[in-house]
């Protein structure tokens, strides 16, 4: 009787260990090629542009690694193509590696990784392969790669706060949903400490309104102008435009405005070098620094210790700003003043110091409880957060 | 006879050579190397089986869309609200497939309401431009055009608005219909399906043998040479007009249909993908014979897939391909005014 449950045992480890090498992928070798799917054009000055300029740091890192991409990816451009077609068109050029840098990609990624078990899949910024997410599935041959933008949106919410002379702070919102509430709701509660801790006013002065264009940037006809939506907040008494879609249109829309003698700010998002823009409007940026970690991730694929897996990286404390280590940073813009600078400078040193406003009493838009006071938000309820938070102005969803 | 059809094929090969010497000056102009960029295009179209099977999933609905094309042709006239025909063929389509796909009708049943929807959708929508052409004395080129920009609006309303995704407004477009409502595949991750491409063989198929040896066809054509002249003879026009319209709107319908259940599995903003205004050219450069039809909206797919390389090899835009195409039935057209002004004769 032992002895069988022995074998029992026995049988059910290599069946186990069978399972799991079935689960692994075979090492790309000392050579590959990394094909990037952009849903923007590559040189935007922003989303696109940081996971264009993400690849040619791995491909200057790593040796043996070469680039081809598409970008663009988006129906609106290239009508009748699919995504993962487009994907597929990088294979013919040799792509052993796709990554899908939008997550207007997520169910095309998924079709296409399962189309194409031999082919290393990066999903940035889903959470389709998050074990402990809501919609996990099992893709041997995908990794999710996320930074922890909630900082430095909260970065961003404390420069434009120290700087807002009317209280009114404007969210130029992409599309609505989990990714963009969560976003525009850490501007609202770094703006919302730096307001009633910094600045000791009444948190019921200050006015924040988020306005969505319907997409990550403008296509003529089918999304409201981004343009137009940040010339609506300069013109109804919103000083400061915070940018939460993938190009730059906050920006140039301030320095319009400041050219007429308004009193305007605006913060970029996405590109480290978004802060160089209009050093007399541009209050800074908050940005995704990925190529540490597609450094990383190009390489277990090369060196055959590729495992699936969600990652949610968050910024180096040590410096936000390191090129090699950090996932996320804040870069400070021209018109960032002196006081507000500091300020910026102090809140993070307090968030490497382990502050955390993504705690209780919180509650969301619609008035209901979402963390209990004391409780800190588990990374499952701040990716999911399922409504704007109480004080925010606009849609939570679409009406 | 044969020195006709023998000078008419050398004007048609010399408009073709006189497209690709300009296709190739705008890409020396672009400083893109010809031969390469012509190279890669290859490549992209036939390179794999991938990108071959995808040559011929955009091949299906542009040759539905250019067979429909062929009839209102036929009668004379310029139907271009096929995209907007298009379109409506897709909400027509994701409407039925939402409103059956948590019933217990089997998914083969569902899948053929929905594309019967699609042909539905297409078909009034078409009619609408018909009606207006007939009663309301709208030329059926702004009719349509004007069509086209409501179905898009529509669109994008029902995609943003009553049909968008739980908790997200994204001009992703709806959520993906379950695997099971999809039409199947060769295998089960392509988008290649061959009831799809067999809809359009029989599609483009029937239209061949409707224009060239029925009755029905006879009497369009009647209608499309010489209107007033067809009515004298006894060919009842406006009922004739109308017909052509439904069937085109039929044929464009079940493109849009195609799109939803075998390309993308959801409503798109996009859905059409210009698909009814390259068949217009594609009608154009087969000389609106349906025999040729095929091949021609075979060679356009393959140069919209395989001009993709573009921008990945060359760094150039793939709306170079779309100057091919255009040039082409420009200099196609002008090969065929050339001819008629030199013999005198009217083009056939």
């Amino acid at each position: 009787m032992k002895s069988f449950r022995t074998l029992i045992l026995i049988l059910a480890v290599v069946l186990a260990a069978t399972a799991a090498w079935g689960q692994t992928m075979p090492a790309a070798g000392s050579s590959l090629t990394i094909g990037l799917v952009m849903v923007g054009p590559y040189n935007d000055q922003g989303w696109s542009q940081a996971n264009y300029d993400a690849v040619q740091y791995v491909t200057n890192k790593v040796a043996g690694t070469r680039m081809v991409y598409i970008d663009k990816a988006n129906s609106a451009d290239r009508p009748g193509t699919t995504v993962s077609q487009l994907a597929e068109s990088l294979m013919t050029q040799g792509a052993k590696l796709i990554i899908f840098s939008s997550d207007d990609m997520a169910d095309e990624a998924v079709k296409f990784a399962m189309a194409h078990k031999d082919i290393f899949v990066i999903m940035s910024s889903g959470s389709q392969v998050w074990k402990d997410g809501k919609t996990y599935q099992d893709l041997p041959n995908m990794i999710n790669v996320m930074g922890r933008m909630e900082f430095g949106k909260m970065i961003a919410g404390v420069a434009a706060a120290m700087t807002t002379q009317t209280g009114q702070i404007g969210y130029l919102g992409p599309l609505i949903n989990d990714e963009t509430r969560r976003l525009a709701s850490s501007v609202y509660l770094g703006a919302r400490y730096a307001w009633t801790n910094y600045l000791k006013k009444d948190p019921a002065k200050l006015k924040f309104k988020v306005t969505w264009i319907g997409f990550w940037f403008n296509i003529p006809g089918v999304t409201s102008d981004p343009s137009q939506v940040a010339d609506d907040f300069f013109n109804s008494g919103y000083d400061v435009v915070v940018s939460g879609i993938d190009t730059t249109e906050a920006v140039t829309e301030a320095v319009k405005y400041a050219g007429q003698g308004k009193k305007v700010w605006a913060v970029a998002y996405d590109y480290y070098k978004a802060s160089e823009m209009a050093p007399n409007v541009n209050l800074g940026v908050p940005y995704f620094n990925w190529g540490p970690a597609y450094v990383n991730v190009v390489k277990s694929a090369m060196g055959g210790s590729w495992k699936s897996h969600f990652e949610w990286n968050a910024p180096d404390w040590k410096n936000i700003n390191g090129a090699d280590t950090t996932a996320v940073g804040f870069n400070k813009g021209g018109a960032l003043s002196a006081t507000a600078s500091s300020t910026v400078d102090k809140f993070i040193k307090e968030l490497a110091g382990g502050l955390n406003l993504w705690k209780g009493p919180l509650s969301l838009q619609d008035g209901t409880s979402y963390l209990a006071s004391g409780k800190a938000a588990t990374d499952q309820q701040v990716w999911y957060l399922p409504q704007l938070l109480q004080g925010m102005e606009g849609l939570s969803v679409q009406k | 006879m044969r020195e006709g059809s023998l000078s008419r094929a050398a004007l048609r090969a010399a408009a073709i050579v006189l497209a690709l010497l300009l296709a190739t000056l705008v890409m020396l102009a672009a400083h893109a190397p010809p031969l390469a960029a012509y190279a890669n295009i290859v490549l992209g179209a036939v390179g794999s089986w991938d990108v071959a099977a995808n040559v011929l999933v955009a091949w299906v609905p542009l040759l539905l869309a250019t067979a429909g094309l062929l009839i209102t042709f036929t009668a004379g006239l310029w139907n271009i609200g096929i995209e907007g025909q298009i379109t409506l063929g897709a909400v027509f389509t994701t409407w039925m497939l939402r409103g059956l796909q948590a019933s217990s009708v089997p998914p083969a049943l569902i899948l053929a309401c929905a594309v019967v929807a699609g042909m539905v959708g297409g078909a009034l929508w078409a009619m609408l431009a018909g009606a207006l052409k007939t009663f309301g004395g709208v030329n059926e080129i702004f009719g349509g055009l004007g069509l086209n920009f409501v179905a898009s609006a529509l669109n994008l309303w029902l995609i943003f608005g009553p049909w968008k995704r739980p908790g997200v407004a994204s001009m992703s477009g709806t959520v993906p219909f379950p695997p099971a409502l999809w039409m199947v595949t060769v295998t089960p991750q392509s988008r290649l399906s061959i009831s799809a491409l067999v809809i359009a063989l029989l599609g483009i198929g029937l239209v061949y043998g409707m224009l060239r040896g029925t009755h029905f066809g006879l009497r369009l054509k009647a209608v499309g040479r010489n209107e007033k002249a067809a009515y004298l003879l006894g060919v009842p026009t406006w009922q004739h007009m109308m017909f052509s319209f439904a069937l085109c709107g039929i044929f464009a319908g079940l493109a849009g249909a195609i799109q939803v259940t075998s390309v993308y599995h959801r409503l798109i903003p996009s859905i059409s993908s210009g698909y009814g205004y390259l068949g217009l050219m594609v009608a154009m450069l087969a000389n609106f014979n349906a025999a040729l039809a095929a091949p021609v909206a075979l060679f356009f797919a393959a140069l919209n897939v395989g001009s993709i390389q573009l921008p990945i090899v060359l760094r150039q835009d793939s709306s170079l391909a779309g100057v091919l195409q255009g040039t082409l039935v420009l200099f196609v057209l002008l090969a065929q005014g050339v001819r008629q002004k030199l013999t005198g004769k009217g083009a056939t």
